[in-house]
């Protein structure tokens, strides 16, 4: 079980490395907040902690670990998504 | 075969192709939806499986998580996005953090032996996590201007030894955990070790090094979600952590190599601190002052222009005046570009979002490799609030601290105009040759305030 999840780690790293070594320097700033977005997944984690009702100082400790991701997480994509509307927004040269 | 674990493998394909999209400002936006689209997926799938029983308690805590992203998304300034980047990944890291910290709880209450794996797991979670977590508001602090932390490098002697000992410490007691998880207390005192260790990190980068720290704390972020990932083997926090940390790591080396400094002299350097007492003698010379109407002359009869802005035009705020003063030249038959260096402002691309907001149309931005050739044949050079990537000494003084960084080749043009708020060194601490420069004139004040006189004094010339 271990291995599998190691072997998908080291291969989710290369793809990583070849799709964001494409993004252009223009759109550094919004890479930036948007894979920080996605790293807020850690929200996953957080609920299956904060649900799994076996313990009440781990539960309380998943229900602020959702807080704070699902902070990252609404935050982050809304922000990106302001920043690219103005980058979108323009053709070349207009 | 669990359904759940499909599902998330939907997530982390939606991520991959957001990240993808992002190759282009034109499919950005759209790449941007999917990826949040694919989280939704996931958050609901989890919602949905029935390991899940506290239904509401965690519907309201993404209620008022989610709440609070939605207002700092909406209020904050373009100027600050380095900022919200920084608080945001302290965020994620946190949550891993607590993630990590709440596992160990549940199992050890339980009795449940940890083995080797899981518990490598939960203290790599939590020390990653507590860096990323303490780090990152350090970094806030720093960028935000909050005089709690001084802006510039702080270091004290022996500071190395002390995180390193911090360092050794925290692994320490992790390793010790992982053989014996019965010391609840000692995990502890593991999260304030690992969290001591991140403000020390921090505390001792300098203002110009930030776009490293956050770009680095962003890479934690990451790494600090898959290792999440291992202790409740979750493949969408795997996969995830995996590309975030990728990223960050790729804008890490980046903004390293465009200021010619290993990570390790970055992180270890305490760069910015020792450097303007050092030196002592530094470049002397006449300061040639210029007026705004003196300046509107220059650039009202040029070919062309090229403005390089940086850290100081976001300060000011005065992205939207630049334009104004562009489209005036523009007007006059005047080309303008603007250079753009890599580590310009405080984090990657921030120019570029600033210039974005103030709708300056992309092509009209040259990176680095591409404008250096242009200065040959540009009668201003127009520089806001730029210091340290336009010191000529990068290039040729062996003793300078930023000897080697690769620099915008503004004393190529014929002239130089420098918009400065005062003489104070930038935030590397050194003084700049230029401004003293026989080509250079120097136009002190508020960017914005002088932007604006320069605009005015510009709609008089006929």
């Amino acid at each position: 079980m271990m291995t599998t999840l190691i072997v998908i780690f080291v291969l989710a790293s290369f793809v990583g490395f070849e799709v964001i070594t494409k993004v252009p320097p223009q759109l550094h700033t919004p890479l930036m907040s948007g894979s920080n977005a996605i790293s807020g997944i850690a929200i996953v984690g957080a609920m299956l902690t904060a649900g799994a009702g076996q313990d009440q100082v781990s539960s309380i400790l998943g229900l602020v670990a959702v807080v704070l991701a699902s902070t990252n997480v609404v935050g982050g994509f809304l922000v990106t998504d302001r920043m690219l509307q103005m980058f979108a927004g323009k053709k070349k040269g207009s | 075969m669990e359904w759940i674990t499909l599902v998330y493998l939907l997530s982390g394909v939606a991520f991959i192709i957001g990240l993808k999209r992002l190759s282009s400002p034109r499919t950005a936006r759209s790449g941007n939806a999917i990826a949040s689209l694919g989280m939704l997926i996931a958050i609901v799938a989890t919602l949905l499986n029935q390991q899940i029983v506290e239904f509401w308690q965690i519907g309201v805590g993404v209620l008022v998580g989610g709440g609070l992203g939605a207002f700092f998304a909406r209020t904050v300034q373009m100027t600050s996005m380095p900022q919200l980047v920084a608080v945001l990944n302290g965020f994620g890291g946190g949550a891993s953090q607590l993630v990590a910290a709440a596992e160990f709880l549940r199992l050890t209450h339980r009795g449940d032996p940890i083995d080797l794996m899981t518990g490598t797991s939960i203290m790599l979670a939590s020390i990653i996590g507590a860096v990323t977590l303490s780090g990152s508001f350090i970094a806030y602090a720093k960028l935000q201007g909050l005089k709690i932390i001084a802006d510039r490098a702080v270091v004290f002697p022996g500071r190395h030894l002390v995180s390193a000992l911090l360092l050794l410490a925290t692994l320490g007691l992790g390793a010790m955990l992982v053989n014996d998880p019965s010391h609840g207390s000692l995990f502890l005192v593991m999260h304030l070790v690992a969290m001591v260790l991140g403000v020390l990190l921090v505390i001792a980068i300098g203002g110009a090094d930030m776009p490293v720290v956050v770009a680095l704390l962003n890479s934690y972020s990451g790494l600090a979600g898959a290792m999440a990932g291992f202790i409740i083997d979750n493949n969408a926090l795997i996969i995830t952590g995996a590309l975030v940390g990728a990223s960050g790591l790729i804008l890490t080396k980046i903004m390293c190599k465009a200021m010619n400094r290993s990570i390790g002299n970055v992180i270890f350097g305490g760069f910015g601190a020792e450097g303007g007492g050092a030196g002592g003698g530094g470049p002397e010379g006449t300061i040639r002052e210029v007026d705004a109407e003196g300046g509107a002359m220059l650039m009202a009869y040029a070919n062309q222009v090229v403005i390089v802005p940086g850290y100081g035009l976001a300060v000011a705020q005065a992205q939207h005046v630049v334009r104004e003063l562009a489209d005036l030249l523009e007007k006059r038959g005047v080309e303008v570009k603007y250079a753009i260096h890599p580590v310009a402002g405080r984090m990657p691309g921030h120019m570029n979002v600033l210039l974005a907001e103030a709708n300056v149309p992309y092509d009209k931005l040259w990176e680095m490799e591409r404008i250096n050739s242009e200065f040959d044949r540009t009668d201003v050079a127009l520089v806001i609030g730029a210091n340290d990537v336009v010191n000529p000494a990068a290039r040729h003084d062996t003793s300078s601290p930023i000897y080697g960084m690769p620099i915008l080749d503004v004393d190529n043009a014929a002239n130089i105009i420098v918009m400065k708020r005062s003489m104070n060194p930038g935030f590397a601490g050194i003084q700049n040759e230029l401004f003293f420069h026989e080509k250079t004139r120097m136009l002190f004040g508020d960017a914005k305030a002088r932007l604006n006189d320069l605009v005015e004094e510009l709609k008089q010339i006929e």
